[in-house]
C-alpha cells in the first residue's frame, strides 16, 4: 500500500531564481542543496511545517533530461503558466497574500470565497501557478 | 475581491507589516510596545490581532524567527556564542535553553548533527537523491540494477 508521497518535481527556469523566489518570498526551508558537478545542482525544499515533502527544484537544461528541442518545449509551456503544480494550504488566506504580494509575488486570482474556503492563484518565477487556499 | 469578504483588510494588512517587521529586525532588540505603536493599536489588541492570525503571540513569534534563523547559522562554521548574538538573544544560557525548549536538542548538538549531514552530502550526495531522479540526470554510473564490473 502506498503511505506517503516524499517528493515533487517542479520545472523551473533558473534554480538560483527559484531558490530566492520559494525560499526568500514563499519562506520554504531548504531540505538538501547539492552540488552535483558543473553547471548542476540538487535542490529541494519545503513547506515549513511539512519536512518531509520535498519540492525539487528541476531546471529545464540541456542535458541527459531533455535536448534541445525538449527544452525549448518546456521553456515555452512553463513560462506560459501550462503546469499547475499544486495546491498550499495555509491558516489565513488574506495574511498570506498580502505578505506574499509585499513581496512582489504575483497572483493570477485574489483570494476569493469558494465552497470549501478561501483561494487565490499565485505564478511562481518561471510561470508555474499554485493554488493558495484556506479551507473551511 | 469583495470587502465584505474580509470587512478588516486594513487590520490584516497593519498586522502582516508587524510580522514582516519581526521577520526583518528579529536580530535587533525590538520592542514589542513600539511595534504596536507603529501598527496604530494598543499592546493588548494587537497581541490579540496577532495570536489570532498566526497562532501565538509576536514574542512567541520573534523567538521562533530567531531560533529558525540560528538553525541556518549553525550549520556553517560559526561557533554558538557568535550565532546566540547575530540571531539576537540577550545570552547564551537563554539560546541555548529556548533552543532545546523548541527544537529538541542543544545547539551544540544541532550543530553536530548539521555538520555531519553537510559532511555527507559533501561526500555522498546520491545517497539524499532518489535513484529515479539520479539515473535521469545520468548521475548515477551503475544504473537498471547492473552489477558493477570488477
Amino acid at each position: 500500500m502506498i503511505t506517503k508521497l516524499t517528493h515533487v518535481c517542479i520545472y523551473v527556469l533558473d534554480q538560483d531564481s527559484a531558490y530566492d523566489f520559494y525560499v526568500n518570498k514563499l519562506g520554504f526551508k531548504v531540505h538538501t542543496d547539492a552540488p552535483m558537478g558543473p553547471g548542476m545542482r540538487w535542490l529541494t525544499v519545503c513547506p515549513p511545517e511539512q519536512p518531509e515533502l520535498e519540492l525539487t527544484l528541476f531546471p529545464v537544461v540541456e542535458g541527459s533530461t531533455f535536448n534541445k528541442e525538449t527544452v525549448k518545449i518546456m521553456t515555452d509551456l512553463v513560462k506560459k503558466g501550462t503546469f499547475g503544480a499544486g495546491v498550499f494550504t495555509c491558516n489565513d488566506l488574506l495574511a498570506t497574500y498580502e505578505e506574499l504580494k509585499s513581496k512582489g509575488v504575483v497572483f493570477k486570482k485574489e483570494p476569493t470565497k469558494e465552497f470549501y474556503g478561501f483561494e487565490a492563484l499565485f505564478v511562481d518565477d518561471s510561470g508555474n501557478w499554485f493554488s493558495l487556499s484556506q479551507l473551511n | 475581491m469583495k470587502k465584505d469578504q474580509y470587512p478588516k483588510m486594513y487590520l490584516y494588512k497593519r498586522i502582516v507589516q508587524a510580522k514582516l517587521y519581526i521577520d526583518n529586525h528579529y536580530a535587533n532588540n525590538i520592542d514589542l510596545n513600539d511595534i504596536s505603536d507603529e501598527a496604530y493599536f494598543s499592546k493588548f489588541h494587537f497581541i490579540r490581532l496577532f495570536k489570532s492570525i498566526y497562532g501565538k503571540t509576536p514574542h512567541q513569534y520573534l523567538t521562533q524567527v530567531r531560533i529558525e534563523n540560528a538553525k541556518l547559522l549553525l550549520a556553517k562554521e560559526i561557533t554558538i556564542s557568535e550565532v546566540c548574538s547575530i540571531v539576537g538573544f540577550d545570552s547564551v544560557s537563554t539560546f541555548t535553553g529556548l533552543f532545546k525548549k523548541n527544537v529538541g536538542v542543544t545547539p551544540a548538538v544541532f550543530k553536530q548533527q548539521q555538520n555531519l549531514r553537510n559532511s555527507e552530502i559533501s561526500t555522498n550526495p546520491l545517497r539524499f537523491i532518489p535513484n529515479c531522479f539520479a539515473e535521469t540526470h545520468g548521475w548515477v554510473k551503475n544504473s537498471n540494477f547492473e552489477e558493477e564490473s570488477l
